[in-house]
C-alpha cells in the first residue's frame, strides 16, 4: 500500500529564497516615498482635515449639527461605529484563530489584516465620543475610576459600559499582538540599515525592535508570547461584536430588541472585516508589488470566507422576518414590514442585494480568483454592511412604539462630516504604516518559504 | 524653695537644654536651617505659580450680580413663593388666576378654584401670558411721536389737545376692546362725561355681535346668556368651538367635562353633535361630527328647528329643506333630552343665532342648561359703531382718538382704512403695552402696565366678580390705562387702586352686610373674587324665528368657502410675541411657528396639492377680492369639502421679534353680514396652486395610531354599559403551559416604595386636547422654545405633548391604509409624558447611571450626572426624553424664539427651582419634582405627613377639565387611589404589583412590561354600537 501525501497549496510564489523576503518587504520602508504614495497620503490627509473640522463645528456647537432628533437618537454615529468596529475584526481573527488553527496561508497577510484592525478601532471608538453630548465629561465618566463625588460608579448594567470595556481590551491586546509581531522584522530593517549604512535608521528601528538580538531563546519567548495572545484574543473576536449587539438586543425597541443578534453581528463583522482586507490588500500588493506572497490563492480562500459569512447573515435576515411574522406582536411586526416597504425600503434593499445576493457569485470560481470582481463586490460587501448597521438602527427607532413620534432622518453634511474625518483618519494612518512599518510578516513568512513555496 | 519656683520656658529645647539650642541662645531668633536667602529653584517656584496665579485670576468667570435686599421687605423670604389672587384680562378674554411669585416676579399662572366662573381652569393663553409680561418688545417709557418722554409731557400734550377738540365741537373717540371691568368702566364714564364730545366704543376682534343682536331680538335684551354644559345630556355644536376659541371656552371645558366623566360608577355620559367645518377642538371631542360648508350652518340651524319642532308639535319654518347627516338623530336626541340639552352655533350672523334661541326656546332649555339671569359680559364689541367710528375717521369727523388697550389697525377688517386715515385726527393717543400696528401710528403712546403689574375688576358674567392685582412692580416707566384716563379726565393724582377700591366699597361693602371694610377688602382680594345676588328675572323668547329663517334660505353657495377661526395658540392675535404660544402645537393639526390653510382631502386632489409625511407642502395663492396673500396648505382630514379653514393671529407686522411677519392677517375678510362681521367668506374665494414648495413645523407627523390597541384602547358607551371593560386590550405573553399578563414574569422582584407612590391618571374621555397643560409644563419646568427650524428637525423640547390621533377607514391588517386617516375621522386625544416606569427601560442603559429610580417611583434625571449618550431617549418606548441639541439659553441663535433663556427680562420668568439645562444632557417630565420636594417640606414644616392634594403637578393645575389626576397609590385615601381602585398586594403593600381595579384603567404599551406610573382610562364615545 502507498500512501500519497497531497500536494501543499503554494502560498509563496515567485521562487523567493528567504533573503528575498527580506529585501521585497523592506525596501518598501528604506525607499523614499513614491510620488503615488504622496498623492494617496495627501488625499487622506484632506479627507482628515475637513473630517477635523466637522469635529470642531460639532464640539464647539453641540450635537445638534448632525441631523438626529427627538425619536432617532443615533443613526450614522453609531452606524459608523459598529461598521469600523466590524471591520476591525478580520485582523484578530486572521492572526488569533487561524495560528491557533495552523492556517498559514494567514501569514502574509496577517500584519496589514492587524493594523488594519488598529485604525479601525480608532475610528471606531471616535463615534461613541463625539456622539456624545458632553465629551468633555463623558470619556472619564465613563470609566469606573474612583472618584470623590461620592464615590458614584458607573451603570454596570449598561451596555454601552460593556462596549468601553469590550472595545478597550479589544483594542489593547490587538495593539500589543501586532506591535509583538512587528519586533523581529524591525530588527530585520535596523540590520539592513547598519548594513548600509544609515545608521539613524538603525537607531530608530532598533528602539522599535526593542534591542531584538535573534538569539533562540529570544525567539522561543516570542513565539510562547504570541501563543498566549492569540489564546486571548480568540474569546475577543466573538466577544467585541457580541457586547456591541448587545447595545441593541436588550433594548426594548422592535427590530433591535433580538435574540439572533451575538451570532449574527460577529458574522456579519467578520464578513465586513475580510472584504475591507481584500480591498487594502489588492492595492497595497500591486502597489507595493507584493504580487509573489499575497496570492490569488490567498484572495480565494477570503473569497471563500466571505461567501461563508455573507451567507450566515442571510440566513439572519430572514430569521428575524420569520420570526417578526411567527411573533404576531404588532410592534414587531411592523418594525420589519417597514424596513421592507417603509420609506427607507432603499437602505433595507441596498443591504439585501451587497450582503446577500452579490457575494453568492463568489461560489463560481472564476470570479472569485478574478481581482477586479473581488475588489468590486469586496466593496460592494462593505456598502451593504454599513447600510445593515443604518438599517437596524435608523429604521427600527425611526418608527417604534407610539406613531404619535414616527420620524424620518436626514444627515447634514457633519454627520457626513465625521463619518469622513474617520476615513481620514484611517487610510493617515494605514499609509503612514504602509511606508514605515513592514506590510507583510518577514519573520512568519520565512517560516514558510522552504516548505510552501513555489520552487523555481 | 526651689520646688515653689515657677520656670517659664520658651519651647521645649529650652526646658530640655538641648545642646543646639544652647549655642544658638544669644541669636534673637533660632536658626536651624540653613541660609534663608531664596534658591533658584524657590525663584522658579514662585515664578511658576505668580504666572499660573495670574493666567488663572484673568479666566474670570463671569459675575453674576446678587443684590441683597437692604431692606427685607416682610412677606418676601428668599426662595419662599408668593400666591397672589388675580384676573387675566385680555381683551374680552377673562381668567381668574393665581399668580406664583418667586422673590417679586411672578413666574407661573394656575387657576383661581375660588371661580365661580372658571372654577380653577386656564388655557393656554392664560398660561402663557406671564412670559408677556418679560416681553422685551413692551414699551418702556411713554412717547411722544418717536421721542420718549415723562408722562407729565404726555399728560400736558393730551389734555391741551383734548381741551382744544372738544371746544372745537369734535369728536372724542375712546376705542376699546370689550371691558369688563366695572371699575374701568366708571373710569371711562368719568371720561367721557369730561368731555362733551366723547364717546366709547367697543369692538372685538372676533366679534360676538350678531349674538348680542340675536338676543336683542329674541329676548329684548342685548346679551350673551351663560351656559352650563354640565346639565347637557345632548349637545349640539353649529360651527361653535365652545371648548376651544370660544369666549367662555374656560368654564365649558369643565363643564363639559364632567359629562364626560366616567367615575365613580357612573354610566352615563353627554352625547355630542357637532356640524361644522373646520374640524375644531370642538369637534374633535365630538361623538358624532358633520363636515358642512360655512354657508350651510343656517340651513342646518333651520333644519334642525323644524325638526325638533316638527316631533314636539311646534310650527314649522320654511327652508331647511337639505339633509345632513346625523341631524335627524340629533333632534330625536335633543327631544329625548329635553331641558336638558343644548344647541349652541358659533355664527356672528343674527338670524342663524335667532333660529338656534328659537330651538332651545322650543326644548325648554332656558333656565336649565342656559341662563339668561347672569348673561356672560365678555363681548359687548359693537361692529356697527366700530364701523361708523372708521368712516368718522376716513371722513375727519373724529379729531382726538385713544386706542384703549386694543390694535384695530391689525385685528379690525377696516383696520387699514384706520391706519389710511388716523393722521387726519389731531390726537391719537394709544395705550398698548408695545408699539403695535395701531400704536405705532399714534402720536402718543401711552402703555398700560401688564396685567400682573395692575389693580383691576372684573365682571365677566353678572353677579360674579373678580379683582386683579399687581403681582410686581411694574417694570417699565408705565402707568396704569385707567389711572391716565382718570388724569387726562381732570383728576388730579389718580389712583386707581383707591379708585377700584372705592368703587367697591360702594357698590358691594354695603350690601354684603360686613362689619370692616378693611376685613371685607383683604377677603375679597384674599379669594380674588365675589359674587352678589343677581335679582332679574329669567327672559321670555319672542324672537320671530321664521323671518330668521326666511332670511337664511338665500344662501346657497357653490364655490370655494373661507372658515376663519382662531388659533389656539396665538388667539387673536393680541399676544402674538409669545413664543409660547407659537411653540404650542395646535391641538388638531400639530402645526407650530405657522400659519396654514387648511382644506378638505377632495379639494387637495382636484387643486394638485399634496403633503408628504414630513409636512412638505405647497404655497397657495389665496385670493378673494383684491386680498391676496400666499399661504402654506395642510390637507386636513375632517375639513368639509369646498371649505377653507384659516385662522387668525397672524401676519402681525409690528409685535416684536419672535412673530414679525408670521403668516397673514385674515382680520381683512371678515365682511359685514347681516349688521356684524361674519368669519365666513362664502364667495369669491379663489384658491391657485402656486407650487411653490414649503415645509411646514409639525410635532407630529404620523396622524393614525395604526390600529394598536396597546396605544389606544377605547370604545362605545354601550358597550361600556355592558361590560365597563369594554375596549381594554390586555396583552398577555406566553408561557409553555398558560398564558400570563405582562409583567408577571420578570426576573427582578420589583422595587418597594415605603414613603410615597406617585401615580398619574389621565382621562381620555375628559382630556379635550387644548393644550394648556403643556404650556404650563414649559413654563413651570423651564422647558426651552427651540423655533420653527428645530422643530422641522423634529427636536421640540416638550415634556408633555398631547398625541393627537385619527382613525382610519383601513382594516388592521391594512398597513399602508391604516397610515391614511378617514376623510371626516374620529379624534383621540392622549396626552404623553414619562411614564416613569417601575422598570424604567432608560435606566438600565445609562452608562453613568445619571437617571435612576427614585425611592418613590420617581424615574429620576440627574442632569449634573448625563453625558449625553442619548441611549435612554432610543430605549424609551414612548419617546418622552428630550436631548439639548444645542445650548438653548445664552445662546444667540435661539435669542428670538427663547427669550425666557436669552434676555436678562425673559430670564426673570424661570423657575428658580429648576435647573435650566445645559448642552449635551437628556431631560425629560419630573412629575413636578420640585413641587413635591415643596410639599413635602411643607409639611415637615407642619409637623404632619403628607396629604392627598399637598402635591399638585403643573399639567394638572392646568387642566380645567380634570382630565389629569396625580397624587400617591400607596395612601388608599387619595383621589388617585379611589380613581384607579388600587387594591395593594397584602404580602407587599408598598409593592409595585398594585393591583389597578379600574375597569378603564390600562397602561400604553403594557406588553412591553415597563408597567409605568401613568394610567390612562379608555375613551368611551357616546356613539351607537355599530358606528365604532
Amino acid at each position: 500500500m502507498q500512501v500519497t501525501s497531497t500536494l501543499r497549496e503554494t502560498l509563496v510564489t515567485g521562487g523567493k529564497s528567504v533573503a528575498d523576503v527580506s529585501h521585497d518587504i523592506s525596501r518598501q520602508v528604506e525607499g523614499k516615498p513614491t510620488r503615488s504614495w504622496w498623492a494617496a497620503f495627501g488625499i487622506s490627509l484632506v479627507l482628515l482635515v475637513f473630517g477635523a473640522y466637522s469635529c470642531w463645528m460639532l464640539l464647539w456647537h453641540g450635537v445638534g449639527v448632525w441631523g438626529l432628533n427627538k425619536t432617532v437618537g443615533w443613526a450614522w454615529d453609531i452606524t459608523n461605529f459598529v461598521w469600523w468596529v466590524g471591520i476591525g475584526h478580520a485582523g484578530t481573527l486572521i492572526s488569533a484563530i487561524l495560528l491557533l488553527f495552523r492556517q498559514r496561508w494567514r501569514m502574509s497577510i496577517n500584519r496589514a489584516a492587524e493594523a488594519m484592525t488598529i485604525f479601525a478601532v480608532i475610528c471606531a471608538a471616535s463615534f461613541p465620543g463625539f456622539h456624545m453630548g458632553r465629551l468633555w465629561l463623558g470619556f472619564y465618566w465613563a470609566l469606573p475610576l474612583p472618584n470623590t463625588f461620592g464615590s458614584l460608579w458607573v451603570n454596570f448594567n449598561s451596555p454601552l459600559l460593556w462596549d468601553v470595556f469590550a472595545i478597550s481590551t479589544y483594542f489593547s491586546v490587538s495593539l500589543v499582538f501586532w506591535y509583538m509581531g512587528l519586533i523581529p522584522d524591525f530588527a530585520v530593517i535596523r540590520d539592513r540599515a547598519v548594513k548600509m549604512g544609515h545608521m539613524t535608521r538603525a537607531r530608530i528601528y532598533n528602539a522599535l525592535s526593542f534591542g531584538w538580538d535573534g538569539a533562540a531563546k529570544t525567539w522561543m519567548r516570542y513565539e510562547s508570547v504570541a501563543l498566549i495572545l492569540a489564546g486571548l484574543s480568540t474569546p475577543l473576536v466573538l466577544s467585541v461584536h457580541t457586547i456591541v449587539s448587545f447595545d441593541f438586543a436588550t433594548s426594548v425597541i422592535p427590530g433591535w430588541h433580538t435574540t439572533i443578534f451575538p451570532p449574527y453581528f460577529v458574522a456579519g463583522a467578520i464578513f465586513s472585516g475580510f472584504a475591507m482586507v481584500l480591498t487594502l490588500l489588492l492595492v497595497t500588493r500591486k502597489v507595493f508589488k507584493l504580487e509573489d506572497y499575497i496570492t490569488i490563492y490567498h484572495v480565494e480562500l477570503m473569497n471563500i470566507i466571505i461567501i461563508i459569512t455573507g451567507s450566515i447573515v442571510g440566513v439572519a435576515y430572514i430569521t428575524e422576518f420569520f420570526i417578526a411574522w411567527y411573533g404576531q406582536v404588532d410592534a414587531e411586526y411592523y418594525a420589519f414590514y417597514n424596513r421592507a416597504t417603509g420609506p427607507y425600503w432603499w437602505a433595507y434593499w441596498s443591504m439585501m442585494t451587497c450582503n446577500v445576493i452579490s457575494p453568492q457569485l463568489f461560489w463560481f470560481k472564476k470570479i472569485r480568483t478574478n481581482l477586479m470582481a473581488t475588489f468590486i463586490l469586496a466593496a460592494i460587501v462593505n456598502i451593504g454592511m454599513w447600510f445593515e448597521r443604518f438599517v437596524i438602527i435608523v429604521t427600527s427607532i425611526h418608527r417604534d412604539y407610539l406613531p404619535s413620534s414616527w420620524t424620518m432622518f436626514h444627515p447634514t453634511i457633519y454627520d457626513i462630516g465625521q463619518y469622513i474625518f474617520t476615513f481620514g483618519l484611517f487610510f493617515t494612518f494605514f499609509f503612514l504604516f504602509a511606508k514605515f512599518f513592514p506590510v507583510i510578516n518577514m519573520a512568519e513568512v520565512k517560516s514558510i518559504i522552504k516548505s510552501t513555496s513555489e520552487k523555481k | 524653695m526651689s520646688e515653689q519656683k515657677k520656670i517659664y520656658w520658651k519651647g521645649l529645647e529650652q526646658l530640655r537644654n538641648d545642646e543646639s539650642f544652647v549655642q544658638h541662645a544669644h541669636q534673637e531668633f533660632s536658626n536651624d536651617e540653613s541660609d534663608p536667602g531664596h534658591s533658584r529653584r524657590d525663584f522658579l517656584r514662585m515664578m511658576g505659580f505668580g504666572i499660573s496665579a495670574a493666567t488663572l485670576a484673568a479666566c474670570e468667570t463671569p459675575v453674576r450680580k446678587a443684590i441683597p435686599y437692604v431692606n427685607k421687605p416682610v412677606d418676601i423670604d428668599a426662595s419662599i413663593p408668593n400666591y397672589y389672587a388675580s384676573t387675566y384680562i385680555n381683551g374680552g378674554d377673562y381668567c381668574s388666576i393665581v399668580v406664583k411669585t418667586r422673590e417679586g416676579r411672578p413666574i407661573k399662572i394656575e387657576g383661581n378654584t375660588l371661580s365661580s366662573v372658571t372654577k380653577g381652569g386656564v388655557n393656554a393663553q392664560v398660561e402663557a401670558s406671564v412670559l408677556s409680561l418679560y416681553d422685551d418688545f413692551r414699551l418702556r417709557k411713554p412717547k411722544l411721536g418717536d421721542k420718549a418722554v415723562s408722562w407729565e409731557e404726555v399728560d400736558k400734550e393730551v389734555i391741551g389737545k383734548l381741551d382744544a377738540v372738544a371746544a372745537a365741537g369734535g369728536q372724542i373717540v375712546l376705542v376699546s376692546n370689550t371691558i369688563i371691568s366695572p371699575s374701568t368702566f366708571s373710569a371711562i364714564n368719568k371720561f367721557t362725561s369730561k368731555y362733551g364730545t366723547a364717546r366709547h366704543i367697543q369692538y372685538d376682534a372676533v366679534s360676538s355681535y350678531g349674538v348680542l343682536k340675536s338676543n336683542e331680538e329674541s329676548f329684548g335684551v342685548a346679551m350673551i346668556p351663560s351656559y352650563d354644559f354640565s346639565k347637557a345630556k345632548v349637545i349640539v355644536g353649529i360651527a361653535c368651538d365652545f371648548l376651544g376659541s370660544w369666549h367662555g371656552a374656560i368654564e365649558a371645558a369643565t363643564q363639559y367635562a364632567s359629562t364626560r366623566k366616567l367615575d365613580d360608577g357612573k354610566t352615563e355620559m353627554s352625547r355630542h353633535y357637532q356640524f361644522e367645518s373646520n374640524l375644531s377642538l370642538t369637534g374633535a371631542n365630538a361623538d358624532y361630527r358633520t363636515a358642512i360648508r360655512a354657508s350651510q350652518e343656517g340651513a342646518v340651524a333651520v333644519q334642525l328647528y323644524n325638526l325638533v319642532a316638527q316631533k314636539l308639535g311646534a310650527a314649522t319654518v320654511s327652508g331647511g329643506n337639505d339633509k345632513f347627516a346625523q341631524l335627524e338623530n340629533a333632534a330625536n336626541d335633543l327631544v329625548a333630552a329635553k331641558g336638558a340639552s343644548v344647541v349652541v352655533s358659533g355664527s356672528n350672523d343674527k338670524n342663524i343665532q335667532v333660529v338656534v334661541n328659537a330651538i332651545n326656546a322650543l326644548l325648554g332649555n332656558y333656565g336649565t342648561t342656559i341662563t339668561t339671569e347672569r348673561p356672560a359680559l365678555v363681548r359687548k364689541g359693537n361692529d356697527e359703531q366700530m364701523s361708523s367710528f372708521v368712516s368718522d375717521l376716513e371722513s375727519g369727523k373724529t379729531k382726538a382718538v385713544i386706542f384703549y388697550n386694543c390694535n384695530p389697525v391689525y385685528d379690525h377688517p377696516e383696520g387699514e382704512k384706520i391706519a389710511k386715515s388716523i393722521a387726519k385726527a389731531s390726537l391719537t393717543v394709544s395705550t398698548a403695552s408695545s408699539e403695535d400696528e395701531t400704536a405705532s401710528l399714534c402720536g402718543v403712546k401711552a402703555p398700560d402696565h401688564h396685567f400682573l403689574e395692575s389693580w383691576n375688576d372684573a365682571e365677566p358674567r353678572k353677579g360674579s366678580f373678580s379683582l386683579s392685582q399687581p403681582a410686581i412692580t411694574p417694570i417699565f416707566i408705565t402707568r396704569q390705562g385707567q389711572e391716565s384716563l382718570l388724569k387726562w379726565s381732570g383728576v388730579e393724582r389718580p389712583d386707581y387702586f383707591s379708585f377700584v377700591k372705592g368703587n367697591w366699597k360702594a357698590w358691594f361693602y354695603n350690601a354684603s352686610g360686613a362689619s370692616d371694610f378693611q376685613m371685607f377688602w383683604d377677603k375679597c382680594l384674599y379669594d380674588g373674587v365675589y359674587e352678589t345676588a343677581v335679582t332679574s328675572s329669567a327672559l321670555k323668547f319672542v324672537g320671530n324665528v321664521s323671518g330668521a329663517a326666511t332670511a337664511l334660505t338665500s344662501t346657497a353657495a357653490s364655490g370655494l368657502e373661507v372658515v376663519i377661526y382662531q388659533s389656539y395658540g396665538v388667539g387673536t392675535g393680541a399676544q402674538a410675541n409669545n413664543p409660547l404660544l407659537h411653540e404650542l402645537p395646535d391641538p388638531i393639526t400639530k402645526v407650530v411657528w405657522d400659519h396654514v390653510l387648511t382644506i378638505s382631502v377632495k379639494d387637495a386632489a382636484a387643486l394638485g396639492f399634496t403633503n408628504d409625511g414630513e409636512s412638505n407642502t405647497q404655497l397657495a395663492e389665496l385670493s378673494v377680492g383684491s386680498f391676496k396673500a400666499n399661504v402654506p396648505v395642510l390637507i386636513q382630514p375632517g375639513q368639509a369639502a369646498g371649505t377653507i379653514g384659516i385662522s387668525v393671529g397672524y401676519g402681525r407686522t409690528k409685535v416684536g421679534r419672535v412673530a414679525e411677519n408670521l403668516g397673514v392677517n385674515v382680520y381683512p375678510l371678515m365682511k359685514m353680514v347681516n349688521g356684524s362681521l361674519s368669519r365666513a367668506v362664502v364667495s369669491g374665494v379663489k384658491l391657485t396652486n402656486t407650487n411653490a414648495s414649503y415645509q411646514i413645523a409639525q410635532t407630529q407627523t404620523h396622524n393614525t395610531y395604526m390600529g394598536r390597541d396597546s396605544v389606544i384602547q377605547e370604545s362605545v358607551l354601550a358597550r361600556f354599559q355592558k361590560d365597563p371593560k369594554a375596549g381594554r386590550y390586555e396583552p398577555a405573553i406566553s408561557k409553555w403551559d398558560d398564558k400570563v399578563a405582562p409583567g408577571t414574569l420578570s426576573l427582578w422582584k420589583g422595587h418597594d416604595y415605603n414613603d410615597h407612590h406617585w401615580a398619574m391618571a389621565i382621562d381620555l374621555n375628559s382630556c379635550t386636547g387644548c393644550g394648556s397643560c403643556i404650556v404650563a409644563c414649559n413654563v413651570e419646568n423651564n422647558v426651552a422654545m427651540v423655533g420653527k427650524d428645530e422643530v422641522i428637525r423634529r427636536r421640540e423640547m416638550h415634556w408633555l405633548r398631547i398625541d393627537r390621533y385619527y382613525s382610519s377607514d383601513a382594516t388592521v391588517d391594512d398597513l399602508r391604509g391604516l397610515e391614511v386617516a378617514s376623510e371626516n375621522p374620529e379624534v383621540v386625544f392622549q396626552p404623553m409624558m414619562c411614564q416613569h416606569c417601575n422598570n424604567a427601560p432608560c435606566e438600565t442603559v445609562c452608562p453613568v447611571a445619571a437617571t435612576t429610580h427614585s425611592t418613590e417611583g420617581l424615574n429620576q434625571m440627574t442632569y449634573n450626572r448625563c453625558i449625553g449618550t442619548r441611549y435612554c431617549a432610543n430605549n424609551c418606548p414612548y419617546k418622552v426624553r428630550r436631548f439639548n441639541w444645542f445650548k438653548y439659553h445664552d445662546n444667540q441663535k435661539f435669542f428670538e424664539v427663547n427669550p425666557a433663556m436669552n434676555t436678562d427680562l425673559g430670564r426673570m420668568v424661570l423657575n428658580p427651582d429648576v435647573t435650566v439645562r445645559s448642552r449635551g444632557v437628556m431631560e425629560k417630565c419630573s412629575f413636578c419634582v420640585q413641587r413635591i420636594q415643596s410639599a413635602k417640606l411643607t409639611s415637615k414644616k407642619e409637623k404632619r405627613t403628607m396629604k392627598d392634594g399637598d402635591v399638585v403637578t403643573a399639567c394638572q393645575a392646568s387642566c380645567a377639565s380634570g382630565a389629569i389626576v396625580f397624587g400617591d397609590i400607596n395612601d388608599a385615601e387619595s383621589k388617585i387611589s379611589k380613581l384607579l381602585q388600587v387594591e395593594k398586594n397584602p404580602e407587599r403593600p408598598n409593592g409595585i404589583d398594585k393591583k389597578i381595579g379600574n375597569p378603564r384603567a390600562y397602561t400604553v404599551l403594557e406588553e412591553v412590561g415597563v408597567k409605568p406610573n401613568v394610567f390612562y382610562l379608555t375613551k368611551i364615545r357616546n356613539k351607537e354600537e355599530a358606528k365604532a
